[in-house]
């Protein structure tokens, strides 16, 4: 039985280490670029003030860290580069958002244990096209990870506050349906 | 006097319109000079309004850059803060507790804290980490007590690439929907489910190593070699699993558990797991009847939308001559469990259980409804009713019909 065992322990472990090889991670630089079609435009700065703050910490359920949130916008298309703690770690995702809803979702850093399941496309695409209600809440469900709750919560949390934030910055454009 | 009338006369007609006398006035034409004169002061003028729009300018070009600076300068204190504190933010700590009030019929009715739990982490490195649980269960732990003080989890995780991880000391076994995820609001019913209790010995924790690792399509694979079972064959608790854990606790460790898990999480809301445990000597000893046994566990779990469904099979087969005579060399249980939530904060569900372990009180089938109320994600108020029958009556095996109230939290 044991010969049997770590025959199957050293397959997996062979696999695992160098036949899977494409990351789902990329750099704010490569982000960025792919955002933008290679020509990402200058940052700009919205600050965390006034009621943009109130709601910001009512998105989030805490604070944002900082005064000011970066941000890249061209065209009615806005960048967003967000961080939020899943159980333990901080999640950096870059999302971005159009006219019509949010555009795209990456997962740039992880660091938690458990919950990876939130890097793939099969879990972020379902964010694709997703909206604001009235009341800042995503207007359909996302289904979640069993055993990464907390890590689901986090993304979308931030899709939530990228989505108001780019109402903020797009004078008239309301995503609201 | 006739020259004084005519001067009174004139003033009067230069006061009483005085245009007319102007306009009868000849214009008079400035020279060039004059023109050049008035020139050169509205060139100055425009001059002077010039530098100070310029200086106007420049002064809020300043004050941006002193804004800038200013707002560069609080960040900078920010990153040196968390620089000195680093050791405070590379450490975490959590926690969940829950408190239960069984309500039986025909029995005393019990209060209890059933667990009070803190999670300690620490990162030392972006791939090497240590977690740990400590928990104490029924709130008073000590000779002559109900409760117990545990370390459930002592580990250091090393990530060997992005997705392979491995992992060594105390930590949970992966089987099973509760055993590694049990905070109170992940699940429904105040009391755990009892397939995973009394098959699956959750919360079940061994000492040694293991490796995971997951692919980009959603399938991920778990393997340990810990310590292993170190079951009774005599007395009330013969053959019982829960009893043979020994929680690394001076654990014997004279024979081994391997332990392999394959994972399907590819479509959100959808979780199909596969556990099988090896146990090489479920008594760490010899010739006493009860020998090798393995746990094969397989459940699914779906959620979509308000609608969610799980159901879990795990059986045990044991061998040996003692464990065979007593009808113990297999146990089995299984559960299903719809649920509905009608509003994002209440959660209704139904669950059927049915046990075959190895005492009389753990041979049984349960009926089970209730409600989860989230007033917060992270608080959690349950309230269930539950059925349960016996499949033979004897001392300690009774049939069950109670309701049951609990508050839960984890932060």
């Amino acid at each position: 039985m044991q010969t049997v065992i770590s025959k199957a322990l050293a397959f997996l472990i062979l696999i695992s280490a160098y036949v899977v090889a494409d990351s789902p991670y990329q750099s704010s630089e490569e982000f960025l670029g792919e955002a933008f079609a290679g020509s990402p435009p200058a940052p700009k700065t919205i600050w965390l003030k006034g009621e943009v703050k109130e709601k910001a910490g009512e998105i989030l359920g805490h604070s944002y860290p900082g005064i000011r949130i970066r941000y890249w916008g061209r065209d009615k298309r806005t960048a967003w580069i967000l961080e939020e703690i899943g159980k333990t770690q901080p999640i950096t995702v870059g999302i971005v958002v159009d006219e019509t809803g949010l555009e795209s979702i990456r997962v740039l850093a992880f660091r938690e244990s458990r919950g990876w399941e939130v890097r793939y496309p099969f879990f972020t695409d379902q964010f694709s096209g997703i909206r604001l209600t009235a009341d800042n809440q995503l207007d359909r469900p996302i289904d979640g990870i069993s055993g990464a709750t907390l890590s689901v919560r986090a993304l979308k949390k931030l899709t939530r506050l990228a989505l108001y934030l780019h109402q903020q910055t797009v004078p008239g454009d309301d995503a609201s349906p | 006097m006739k020259s004084y009338s005519l001067a009174m006369a004139f003033a009067t007609c230069l006061l009483c319109n005085p245009i007319s006398v102007l306009a009868a006035t000849p214009p008079v034409t400035p020279t060039i000079e004059q023109l050049w004169d008035i020139i050169q002061a509205q060139q100055a003028e425009i001059e002077a309004l010039k530098k100070q729009q310029h200086d106007t300018a420049q002064k809020a070009e300043n004050a941006d850059e002193k804004a800038e600076a200013a707002v560069v300068a609080v960040e900078e204190v920010d990153a040196k803060t968390a620089g000195v504190a680093s050791w405070v933010d590379k450490t975490t700590i959590g926690g969940y507790g829950e408190l239960h009030y069984n309500n039986f019929e025909g029995e005393d009715n019990e209060l209890d804290l059933h667990r009070f739990v803190l999670f300690f982490g620490h990162e030392f490195t972006d791939s090497i980490r240590f977690f740990s649980e400590f928990e104490i269960e029924h709130s008073v732990a000590g000779d002559d007590e109900d409760g117990e003080v545990e370390v459930e989890q002592a580990y250091v995780e090393f990530d060997l690439r992005e997705n392979l991880q491995a992992k060594g000391g105390v930590f949970l076994m992966p089987v099973g929907i509760l055993n590694e995820t049990h905070e109170p609001g992940t699940f429904y019913g105040v009391e755990r489910n009892n397939v995973e209790n009394i098959i699956v010995p959750s919360t079940w924790w061994e000492g040694g190593g293991a490796v995971n690792g997951y692919f980009d399509n959603g399938i991920s694979w778990d393997f340990a070699i810990t310590s292993g079972l170190e079951m009774e064959t005599e007395g009330k608790n013969a053959f019982r699993v829960r009893s043979g854990r020994q929680k690394v606790s001076n654990a014997t460790a004279n024979d081994l558990a391997y332990t392999g898990r394959l994972k399907y999480t590819g479509i959100p809301g959808l979780e199909l797991a596969g556990t099988a445990s090896y146990q090489s000597n479920a008594t760490q000893s010899n010739n006493d009847g009860l020998n090798e046994g393995i746990l094969y566990e397989t459940h699914a779990i779906y959620n979509k939308g308000p609608f969610g469904l799980r159901a879990l099979y795990a059986r045990w087969d044991f061998n040996g001559s003692a464990v065979s005579a007593a009808g113990d060399d297999d146990q089995y249980g299984w559960y299903i469990e719809p649920s509905y939530k009608p509003w994002q904060k209440v959660g209704l569900y139904s669950r059927y259980e049915k046990l075959d372990g190895a005492r009389d009180q753990d041979q049984f089938d349960q009926w089970e409804v209730g409600a989860n109320y989230w007033p917060h994600e992270d608080v959690v108020l349950k309230v269930d009713y539950r059925s349960r029958n016996v499949d033979r009556n004897s001392s300690g095996a009774d049939d069950i019909d109670a309701f049951d109230l609990g508050i839960g939290y984890q932060f």
